[in-house]
């Protein structure tokens, strides 16, 4: 069986938001199994908010910015182990 | 009162605005900025400039306490607020008053009105404006809603009582609908909007969407400035405007004019408004909301009446009345606005903030450029995307949609992806030239996939 790490490409320059809300739960955290299209964080930019959904099925290895840091365009945000 | 000094409260090509027509009428301007907007036009235009924040417009634009405590410290007599962020915030409006600083604009009991839905809509049934047939009240539970809209008569749009600008709306076309997304409706505008209350209206096909501006100086003067016709809009936001409306019989719009200065005058409406309505395909129309600010579209009024409504603004607000009486407001000629915002309209209208690295400017007889843009600014991601207002003036219709179409060719931005390119697709459309088109025009040249929500 072969393991390999996928990175989450930041599909645009925004802040990044690991939860719905302020007092909610984050979407993902390290260790969280997670299925292709499954939402991952939001992106706020120009007051839009994105939600970043997961390339594939696997595990959230690490998540690679701050929580309500901003990100560059194709910046890597999440890695996920598939 | 004199007003010698005005603070800004926004940012952007609204600024500008403000700041440009303080300029003309001898008055000093006082701008802020977020720490995202240290290199932004409106700073290098004032007279003089703050640091109002850090970048994230909660911090900085909607600080309504810092803001209010700058504009005592600097010796302001008032404020103008623009549109957006505190433009509509009552307490806000409060809050300057009781430090004894002139809030521009309408008054807290005004905004309160017009955020209100379902009261604004009785005050104005009782002023004897027709309303779109609906519930009239907030529905109480699922089952209330069942009858009520049984009673009305499908289809409906279920909307939220403190909504607005279109968020949260949903089309019911049966009593199915209703109970699929009622309870879900209610949560959403609570979430959003800290109220639950939902309501009903009848759901109007064909709609287009007409609005009057209005002058009002809250001692029952008011003044209308003809109708702009807002009818291309994608997902409830405008992208074309234009003044006056095509297509419009002139007894109807007659009558949409002397019920928007009838809703003024009975809600002692005070300063500039909008007064929106829906007209339908059967040429019968319907208030639709109360907007208690200068609006983004303003200078489409503005260049068909030769009138300043930042100036009318600064007049009322400092007790000097609107200053001009309605057979003194004449119209002249054909004026349309195009948005252009900083999104890519090839990739599902995506927010393009960055670096402007190549800006050309239109220009010609009949054009006008409101925009905060100049080579080598960088679009910040904390804010609205709209770059700018592309207004062309023409002495008939035909002639402002062919300088528009000039204009837009000769507007250069790069490498951002602007909505340029659409707006010209959009102005080149049969039923844009003809002047017949509604509600549905941006929807069926995009096509339906552009309804689903945005995933990336």
């Amino acid at each position: 069986m072969s393991e390999s790490l996928s990175s989450v490409i930041s599909p645009l320059s925004g802040v990044f938001y690991s939860k719905p809300a302020p007092d909610q739960p984050a979407f993902v955290e390290p260790g969280t199994a997670v299925k292709k299209g499954q939402t991952l964080c939001l992106l706020e930019t120009m007051k839009v908010f994105t939600k970043v959904k997961a390339p594939a099925d696997g595990v959230v290895a690490e998540i690679a910015v701050e929580d309500e840091s901003t990100v560059e365009k194709n910046q890597v945000i999440m890695k996920i182990q598939t | 009162m004199s007003v010698s000094k005005v603070l800004v409260a926004n940012r952007g090509e609204i600024a500008l605005r403000v700041i440009r027509s303080l300029k003309e009428m001898g008055i000093r301007s006082a701008a802020i900025y977020s720490e995202a907007d240290t290199s932004c036009l409106h700073k290098k235009l004032a007279d003089e400039v703050h640091l109002i924040g850090p970048s994230p417009a909660a911090k900085s634009y909607l600080n309504a306490a810092a803001i209010v405590a700058l504009a005592q410290e600097i010796g302001a007599d008032a404020i103008h607020p623009g549109y957006g962020f505190l433009a509509e915030n009552a307490e806000f409006a409060e809050m300057c008053t009781q430090a004894g600083v002139a809030f521009i604009g309408p008054t807290p009991e005004n905004m309160r009105l017009a955020g209100d839905k379902l009261a604004a809509r009785q005050t104005v049934e009782d002023a004897g404006v027709p309303v779109v047939p609906g519930s009239d009240r907030g529905l109480l539970s699922l089952d209330d809603a069942i009858e009520a809209c049984g009673a009305i008569g499908y289809p409906l749009m279920l909307k939220a009582s403190a909504g607005g600008g279109g968020r949260g709306m949903r089309i019911l076309y049966e009593e199915q609908d209703l109970k699929e997304e009622f309870v879900m409706a209610a949560a959403e505008a609570r979430a959003a909007f800290g109220d639950p209350t939902l309501y009903v209206e009848k759901y109007i096909l064909h709609p287009r969407h007409i609005e009057v501006q209005i002058l009002s100086d809250g001692q029952g003067n008011a003044v209308h400035l003809f109708e702009r016709n807002c009818s291309v809009q994608r997902r409830h936001q405008k992208l074309i405007e234009e003044a006056p409306s095509p297509d419009l019989d002139p007894q109807v719009r007659h009558a949409i004019h002397a019920s928007a200065v009838k809703i003024a005058q009975a809600i002692e409406y005070q300063n500039a408004g909008t007064v929106e309505f829906l007209l339908d395909g059967d040429n019968q129309f319907y208030f639709m909301e109360l907007n208690a600010r200068i609006q983004v579209e303003h200078p489409v009024t503005e260049m068909i009446t030769g009138h300043d409504l930042i100036k009318a603004q600064l007049s009322i607000a400092m007790g000097q009345g609107i200053g001009f009486e309605q057979d003194a407001i004449h119209q002249h000629g054909h004026a349309i606005e195009c948005r252009i915002n900083a999104e890519d309209p090839e990739m599902g209208f995506v927010p393009s903030p960055g670096l402007v690295e190549h800006y050309r400017a239109p220009g010609g007889f009949g054009v006008r450029f409101d925009t905060l843009l100049y080579s080598g600014y960088e679009i910040p991601i904390y804010y609205d995307s709209l770059l700018g207002k592309l207004i062309a003036w023409g002495p008939s219709r035909l002639d402002a949609i062919g300088t528009m179409d000039r204009a837009l060719k000769e507007l250069h931005i790069a490498p951002l992806k602007t909505t340029t390119p659409f707006l010209l697709n959009v102005i080149r459309h049969d039923d844009f030239i003809n002047g017949t088109y509604d509600l549905d025009l941006v929807s069926s040249i995009l096509g339906a996939m552009d309804d689903e929500e945005d995933d990336l």
